[in-house]
């Protein structure tokens, strides 16, 4: 199914926002919804979704795995909608249990049988990063920008999840994605070239072993500032989570200013779109992005 | 070195980090003997067709090239590279391998998965064994990294999403490290990031089905 219609009506998606959008990453969710709404993209929120099970379940056993997520696809299903997932933990976890239910039929009858729904295999699991760039294209976007964003030299950070295992994801290459430095370039940015595009920040250890987080952000963080980017942009809870609010602590541990605001890709949008809202999302960064703003005359 | 007992002439060299050597030391009888016996140690001979069964992939088809360890961003803080954790599991060497601090560190990333040759998935067989060891009762090296999984799940178990304070609070009470990041917790909070109360789903009675119905460790009931 393709919910890109033929005639020029607005592009409606199964919205599955996931755990972290409605508590540490209340401001993707809110800038996910502001820019969707300007952009003609409906996000209409599956109704009771659950969480993914994210980087615990699959340690569970794989159908445990599978069952999370599945339950989301069976409910979009019922909604007739391909399933729009900001986060690209929720979106690794949802994209791979319905390719593993698609091609595995015992799978899915089981997840089915629990769920209560017949599993069809008609609703495609797609990143919002995806969506928002591919759908309309760039040229799209570039008509709604209110600002250029001129003097970011944007860092842009995909992760390991939005990426890989690129078998099954594959909207964009898995050692080279350009998706989020297309957009950059169409809002008037400037994309930096820099190897760390896809390395892990450490994800879920975040609460457990933040030494390891620390090395493994700490890289990440070093190598954009070396590669000559002020800022970082990112399409992960989890990403933004380690990048922003573990910055401080890797600092002070290696007594160096890294000082690099970080970006979820929709606050981008809405500051080149000019929407008001953008602002409201500042005061939940760790790392102020004003000052760098003020400094690029992009506020 | 390890040597098949009785096959003299067979050798594989699964380059084990320092300090292991000792345990995997050939003990080089000439008698034949079966079952195979390394170094003293009696593989486990049903492993690699439980972490096959339970991973989905065939362990039996890594040629040890060591793509996966060259990948990986967790390296630096394991105790068994990714490439000799598969290389135990093949060679059965199950106490070894349920004890190790990498399968734990596995971050998920899928990095190896990518990069694998033989189109192995490394992170699926972590997975496994992580999986295998809490079912036959190993005491889990990373405490806190097990205590996580157990009060992530255990919050969507009981509410269907992730209530991040209560769980926060639940891996607090497991692992007595009260104040252990007190400053960012005190940032989420102020910054309106952590909620007091859980927003539960309403039907969770159709998550706790899920987590009763597919949680079953059938899969591995062939001990």
């Amino acid at each position: 199914m393709s919910s890109a219609p033929d005639n020029a009506g607005p592009m409606k998606y199964a919205y599955y926002p996931g755990c972290s959008l409605h508590s540490t990453a209340k401001e993707y969710d809110a800038s996910t919804r502001a820019v969707s709404e300007a952009l003609g993209v409906e996000l209409l929120e599956i109704p009771d979704w659950n969480c993914c099970g994210a980087s615990s379940a699959h340690g569970e056993g794989h159908l445990l795995s599978t069952g999370l997520p599945g339950r989301n696809i069976l409910l979009a299903e019922q909604m007739g909608l391909d399933i729009a997932v900001p986060c690209a933990a929720c979106y690794n976890r949802l994209a791979v249990a319905n390719a593993e239910m698609r091609s595995d039929p015992g799978l899915a009858e089981k997840v089915s049988g629990v769920v209560g729904l017949q599993f069809q295999g008609t609703s495609d699991v797609r990143p919002l990063v995806d969506i928002i760039v591919n759908d309309d294209g760039l040229e799209a976007i570039g008509a709604r920008v209110r600002r250029q964003l001129e003097g970011l030299k944007v860092a842009c950070y995909y992760g390991c999840l939005l990426v890989r295992p690129p078998r099954v994801l594959g909207f964009d290459d898995a050692d080279e994605p350009m998706t989020m430095d297309n957009l950059v370039t169409a809002l008037g940015g400037e994309p930096v070239t820099w190897p760390h595009k896809t390395e892990c920040c450490g994800a879920s250890f975040s609460l457990t072993r933040v030494d390891v987080v620390q090395k493994m952000t700490g890289d990440v963080l070093r190598m954009a500032r070396d590669c000559g980017a002020n800022c970082v942009v990112c399409a992960c809870p989890l990403c933004m989570t380690n990048l922003d609010m573990r910055q401080g602590g890797i600092e002070s541990l290696t007594g160096e200013k890294i000082g690099l605001p970080i970006f979820y890709f929709t606050e981008l949008l809405a500051l080149a779109m000019g929407l008001d809202m953008v602002k409201s999302c500042w005061k939940m960064h760790f790392v102020s992005p004003e000052p760098l703003l003020r400094e690029t005359a992009a506020v | 070195m390890l040597r098949r007992a009785g096959e003299g002439g067979h050798q594989t060299s699964p380059a084990l980090p320092q300090g292991k050597e000792t345990v995997l030391k050939t003990k080089d009888d000439s008698e034949s003997r079966s079952p195979v016996s390394i170094g003293g140690v009696t593989p486990d001979s049903r492993l690699r067709d439980l972490v096959e069964r339970l991973s989905g992939q065939k362990v039996a088809d890594c040629y040890q090239c060591g793509e996966c360890t060259a990948g990986c961003p967790v390296a630096f803080a394991m105790d068994l590279m990714p490439n000799q954790v598969t290389r135990l599991v093949q060679l059965g060497l199950a106490e070894e391998v349920l004890a190790c601090r990498t399968i734990w560190l596995c971050a998920g990333c899928q990095t190896c998965v990518a990069r694998c040759p033989q189109l192995v998935e490394p992170s699926a067989i972590m997975d496994a064994l992580r999986q295998i060891a809490a079912e036959r009762g190993i005491k889990a090296p990373e405490g806190e990294i097990e205590a996580f999984h157990k009060a992530f799940l255990n919050s969507v178990e009981r509410s269907g999403r992730v209530h991040e304070m209560g769980m926060i609070a639940e891996l607090k009470l497991k692992t007595r490290k009260f104040v252990k990041d007190v400053p960012v917790g005190l940032g989420l909070f102020t910054k309106g990031k952590l909620s007091p109360l859980p927003k539960p789903v309403k039907d969770r009675a159709a998550v706790k089905k899920i987590f009763k119905e597919l949680r079953k460790h059938e899969e591995t009931a062939d001990e």
